[in-house]
């Protein structure tokens, strides 16, 4: 088993009203030095077996067909890597 | 002239828009998402709603319902074929149409009786207007903001793509205040605003959407 990550973010380009209304909170909650606000999706997708190569260009094509919209998004795939859980739980 | 309006699940508008078809004068014909058939209609409306509760991103997973595929094929063909709200956002996502509609600028759901300019009358869908005629057709959305890179407006406005404009207030942020777009064919057109809400006086702020419905039954019998 693998996990691969999709995240699709809005093109800085175009307008996201999600992510001011949570800049707009933040204000509010009087949270400092906030800037900016973008809001995304974030895909986790289980591999079944081994993660090959043609297994990663399939994740990559249906993040560009289904997942994310190449007219306003940009997506970015990686592997989510297994020491990070064990890391979590040394300290 | 039958006309099909293809009921998706999450679609809300399909019962409007058959009811428009059957008030202009045409015969509408229920098609479903699931089938892989148009079950030989002569144009194709894809009504307004909620396909797939417009999970992932509104129209994105409807693209892929077996029914779209004969859409595509057709509307390719040259099959006039309808985009209303949900509609155009479904025939953006399926590349029928450029662009694409985000939500709302000012984050809000906008339900109006809204002023339009129909800026072109060589559609399959609009040659019953006069060119610039001003309509008032009911506009709700919560995802209408229409945006395209500077280089699609500009071969939209230069090519005399843009359908109709809304008038007045910007009501979602779309760019250049588009309201509605053809292909360069004309016989594929998306429309953010509702022309099967403006049919009747009684249930609608006028008549002003029969229009797009008269216009279609008179191309399919010219063709």
């Amino acid at each position: 088993m693998a996990r691969v990550v999709v995240d699709v973010m809005l093109k800085a380009e175009i307008l996201d009203p999600q992510g001011k209304a949570v800049h707009g909170a933040l204000q509010r909650l009087g949270v400092p030095g906030v800037a900016d606000v973008r809001q995304g999706k974030r895909f986790e997708i289980e591999i079944e077996g081994d993660l090959t190569d043609d297994r990663m260009s399939q994740v990559h094509s249906v993040a560009e067909s289904l997942l994310s919209n190449p007219v306003i998004e940009d997506y970015r795939v990686h592997v989510e890597s297994e020491p990070v859980a064990a890391e979590r739980v040394e300290p | 002239m039958r006309i099909g309006v293809v009921t998706f699940p999450g679609s809300l508008d399909d019962r409007d828009a058959a009811r428009a078809v059957r008030i202009a004068g045409g015969e509408p014909v229920a098609l479903w998402h699931g089938d892989h058939d148009l079950r030989g209609v002569d144009a194709v409306v894809l009504p307004g709603g909620f396909s797939y509760g417009d999970y992932l991103r509104c129209g994105a997973i409807a693209k892929f319902a077996p029914v779209m595929s004969e859409v595509v094929e057709a509307a390719r063909g040259g099959l006039p074929v309808l985009g209303i709200c949900n509609g155009f956002q479904i025939l953006c996502e399926a590349h029928l149409l450029p662009g694409a509609l985000i939500r709302n600028a000012a984050r809000r759901f906008v339900c109006v009786d809204q002023r339009l300019r129909v800026e072109s009358n060589r559609t399959a869908w609009t040659s019953a207007y006069d060119e610039g005629a001003e309509v008032t057709i009911v506009l709700k959305n919560g995802e209408g903001g229409y945006v395209a890179d500077e280089a699609t407006l500009d071969r939209l406005e230069g090519e005399g793509l843009v359908v109709a404009r809304y008038l007045g207030r910007n009501p979602n942020g779309s760019l250049r205040d588009i309201a509605g777009i053809a292909n360069e064919r004309g016989n594929v057109v998306g429309l953010m605003p509702h022309p099967e809400h403006a049919v009747e006086d009684l249930t609608g702020p006028g008549t002003d959407g029969l229009g797009f419905f008269t216009s279609v039954l008179r191309s399919t019998l010219a063709a």
